[in-house]
């Protein structure tokens, strides 16, 4: 469509006289048969027509490091307590699960299906969302034995985290809650609404191993059983 | 042996910089300016002030990095600066090399000039017709110079005056050498 713009014919179609007042980009219209699929509305390039794929899919870890950091500063500013900032931090990581979300299902499922069981969603997210946002397939995934609405997402070392410090009187704050919120929005668009913690287990081996608890729904466990 | 800054940028690229996913970091800035038109209500001028805020703070400490990974040589002049800062800095963090080009008579303005921006991919300003003309989506990147040169010793003042978000051709942010700032010897010092 992008061609017919070198030919600016004089004329101007009947079909289009109001769109004639549009700024710069005159209306590219013909009327003969050989032409009938220009396009007669004028056509800036917006961001739908830019290529999925970037050039360089790859950022330094700093730049991601020190943007989280300004964040994680910029939220201990306006709230009141450790609840609070692990509910903001979510949030900022809701609004990027929304989108990363979009972007991992067109590219990395090629079958085009939706995941439709519970199981088979973890495990797109602990291997598709995971691998493709921060580098490595999770560690583990477990589900709890005595609740049947909880399972948990291991991450030995998650990234958001590997350059944050947590002053000791802090200590029950989790900065991965950005992470959990990218979870939950991942849950949330794929109709699995449910609510994601991230807790921290540091172990000798992993100081920053990270659970990250997925409680789902009322909803989605009764439609789990009828599905059984 | 690497010689020209261009050369030395992607030498350090390739070996010594740890690498995450692109989309991670500019959603993540999404959803800080996003955040950040909410908690001020669509203010765009103040929103650009605490982006220019932010920045600073990152690049007062963005700059140990750099040094750390480039390990170039001091600049003599401000051209050299302006070299480093594109060929180098903006390779190591970003992964882009903008032009510089512009410069002022007096050698103490310079532009530059993004063909791509990381930060602002799958971006859309919002339609509310103030945002078009007030808000610099990018304009953490001027904070980051003005933090970073300034602690080496380099005041210099940077804003964008053209950008790609707002309907123009280029993306382009005009750097100024203020001036050249001398070491002050901590009060109480003998």
């Amino acid at each position: 469509m992008l061609q017919n713009r070198s030919s600016y014919p004089a004329q101007q179609s009947a079909v289009a006289p109001s769109l004639a007042s549009s700024s710069e980009k005159s209306i590219p219209t013909s009327l003969t048969p050989s032409s009938l699929r220009t396009v007669t509305t004028p056509r800036k390039v917006t961001i739908y027509d830019r290529n999925l794929n970037r050039r360089a899919p790859e950022l330094s870890l700093a730049a991601f490091a020190f943007l989280f950091n300004e964040v994680v500063q910029y939220s201990q500013k306006n709230v009141k307590g450790i609840q609070e900032m692990e509910i903001k931090l979510s949030e900022y990581g809701y609004h990027v699960g929304q989108r990363v979300l979009e972007l991992t299902v067109v590219r990395e499922i090629k079958s085009g299906k939706r995941e439709t069981r519970v199981l088979g969603l973890l495990q797109f997210i602990n291997t598709g969302i995971w691998k493709s946002v921060f580098g490595k397939p999770a560690d583990a995934l477990e589900k709890s034995k005595d609740q049947e609405d909880e399972y948990m997402i291991i991450d030995n070392d998650p990234i958001v985290n590997k350059y944050i410090s947590v002053p000791r009187e802090m200590s029950q704050l989790n900065c991965a809650a950005f992470q959990a919120g990218i979870v939950e929005a991942v849950l949330d668009g794929c109709q699995f609404p449910a609510r994601v913690t991230a807790h921290s287990v540091p172990t000798d081996l992993f100081p920053l191993k990270t659970v990250f608890l997925v409680k789902l729904d009322p909803v989605v466990v009764e439609r789990e059983r009828y599905m059984r | 042996m690497a010689r020209t800054p261009r050369q030395v940028g992607e030498e350090v690229w390739k070996t010594r910089v740890e690498k995450v996913n692109a989309e991670l970091v500019t959603l993540t800035y999404g959803s800080v300016v996003a955040q950040l038109c909410k908690d001020f209500g669509n203010d765009y001028i103040q929103v650009n002030e605490q982006l220019d805020k932010m920045g600073y703070n990152i690049g007062i400490r963005l700059i140990e990095d750099f040094l750390a990974r480039a390990n170039t040589s001091r600049c003599r002049t401000f051209k050299d600066t302006a070299e480093i800062i594109s060929k180098v800095g903006f390779k190591i963090f970003l992964n882009i090399t903008p032009t510089v080009g512009n410069w002022s008579q007096d050698n103490k303005q310079f532009s530059l000039i993004f063909d791509e921006n990381p930060l602002a991919d799958f971006v859309e300003l919002p339609d509310d017709g103030k945002a078009v003309n007030e808000l610099w989506y990018s304009n953490i990147l001027c904070g980051v110079l003005r933090g970073a040169l300034e602690m080496v010793q380099t005041q210099v003042e940077a804003q964008f005056i053209s950008d790609v978000l707002r309907g123009h051709e280029t993306t382009e942010m005009r750097v100024t050498l203020i001036r050249i700032l001398e070491d002050e010897m901590p009060v109480g010092d003998d």
